[in-house]
């Protein structure tokens, strides 16, 4: 889509705009829950950074799976599992983070479904990342489609459906059609992540860019059993890149915003916008593991472990 | 920009045609794509065969506690697909009685192949039977489907 008239953005949804340099991810993740579960407005945060290296897994992540753990108790590092599906990730102050929070029919023929969701939100940072680098959208996964789904998505029954620089959206064969679900990559290499939560009426997408990181960091993370196809089994060190390689930070969260435009009515709003708008009490599902809870997971992993707990 | 283009693999329309997400007659159905099977006093709930085919895989159902309250519409829990969490809701009010255990090893494989039969989530002893006036027969359910598919 290209830049709209005045007038013709006046037909789109408001989306309000709150921008955070280093909260800490605990505090960002409370928040968009809360905002999520409790206001029907449109919300971008984008939070600049992170205040402290904090692990953040999906809803059913497993620390002894995910986790190097000995290392992540011995250097105290804090440990999330937040309220969105999806991986591990570690961040820090070099992570940008942006959230899209959405009513369900805010954005044209998106469905409050996962893959039309991230089929949107792929054709979004395409729009941001064109251009730069060897910018590619990557296949993390393939979803099945039903035939029947793959032609009421589809205008007619094409069999490629690309976004930029040909990279394909959607696959049919024979029997199958699969949505192809993007990472975002330069040239082989992933600079950011992203996940979901989807109620009845609204959702939300966030994802964390990797504007830089210390390869330190990524040791606490172990190789997860589900990966796509394109890592080969790389390490994460060899897996992921810095944005910071490829366009500066400003620019980055400026074409980010302006992106949001095509879709969007964007107004800035304040923390105390944010605020004025939130119920007092909520029960965040977001939380910190605890330090026994991460030691009895470490423990689970070392043999003799379950012989052990038995005669307790 | 997006392009399409034309390949050399060519469709199963047989295929086609004959894949329709399936909706079970005796059942009732709410808008959002949860089932309700009554007998007497005890509700069965699951999530529709429209619901597994656009969620997708389901990895994880977060299932409530035993003795939980829940409330028509509102939410108990969650599958997890796709990286994404999805709320299960509700389509009626009363008590979990019941949770299917079978979901906490690899629920795709009763949820996504057997939504209306082993792929059941919770069993509720229901507060008002009043209540399911609110929901949709299969008839009904399966149009409100194809209309809202076809708005996207």
């Amino acid at each position: 889509m290209g830049l709209l008239r005045q007038s013709e953005k006046l037909g789109l949804p408001l989306m309000n705009l709150v921008r955070f340099k280093g909260m800490p991810i605990l505090d960002q993740l409370n928040l968009e829950e809360k905002l999520l579960r409790t206001t029907s407005d449109n919300w971008c945060i984008v939070n600049d950074g992170a205040n402290a290296p904090t692990v953040v897994m999906g809803v059913s992540g497993k620390p002894a799976e995910l986790l190097e753990l000995e290392s992540v108790i011995g250097d105290n590092v804090p440990v999330i599992k937040r309220f969105t599906g999806g991986g591990t990730v570690i961040v820090d102050e070099g992570t940008i983070f942006v959230t899209l929070i959405c009513n369900k029919d805010a954005v044209p023929k998106v469905q409050p479904y996962p893959r039309s969701i991230m089929s949107w939100s792929g054709k979004l940072y395409d729009e941001v990342f064109q251009g730069i680098g060897d910018f590619q959208l990557r296949e993390n996964g393939k979803q099945k489609l039903s035939i029947r789904n793959c032609f009421e998505t589809l205008p007619s029954p094409p069999h490629y459906l690309f976004a930029s620089a040909m990279q394909p959206i959607f696959q049919c064969s024979k029997s199958w059609c699969f949505v192809l679900l993007p990472d975002y990559v330069f040239g082989n290499r992933k600079f950011g992540g992203n996940a979901q939560s989807i109620t009845k009426d609204r959702w939300i997408h966030h994802t964390s860019f990797l504007w830089d990181y210390e390869d330190r960091n990524m040791t606490y993370l172990k190789l997860p059993s589900r990966a796509p196809e394109y890592r080969s089994a790389r390490d994460h060190t060899e897996f992921v890149c810095r944005m910071r390689e490829y366009l500066q930070r400003s620019a980055f969260i400026d074409k980010t915003i302006k992106a949001l435009d095509n879709y969007f009515m964007v107004q800035p709003a304040t923390p105390a916008d944010v605020n004025s708008c939130q119920v007092a009490k909520f029960a965040h599902s977001t939380r910190l593991l605890s330090k026994q809870e991460l030691e009895d997971a470490c423990s689970s992993t070392k043999p003799g472990t379950i012989a052990q707990s038995a005669s307790i | 920009m997006i392009v399409f283009s034309e390949n050399v693999d060519t469709f199963s329309f047989d295929r086609c045609i004959a894949n329709v997400a399936a909706v079970i007659k005796d059942l009732k159905y709410a808008e959002s794509h949860e089932w309700v099977k009554v007998d007497g006093n005890s509700a069965t709930v699951g999530i529709t065969d429209h619901a597994q085919d656009h969620l997708g895989d389901v990895v994880y159902v977060e299932l409530p506690e035993l003795g939980t309250e829940v409330t028509q519409g509102n939410s108990f829990g969650a599958v997890e697909s796709v990286k994404a969490t999805s709320d299960i809701n509700s389509p009626v009010s009363g008590k979990v009685v019941e949770v299917n255990e079978e979901l906490n090893g690899s629920p795709a494989l009763v949820v996504n192949t057997s939504p209306y039969e082993e792929g059941w989530i919770i069993k509720v002893e229901l507060k008002d039977a009043g209540e399911l006036n609110n929901l949709k027969d299969a008839d009904a359910y399966s149009k409100f489907c194809d209309e809202e598919d076809a708005k996207h």
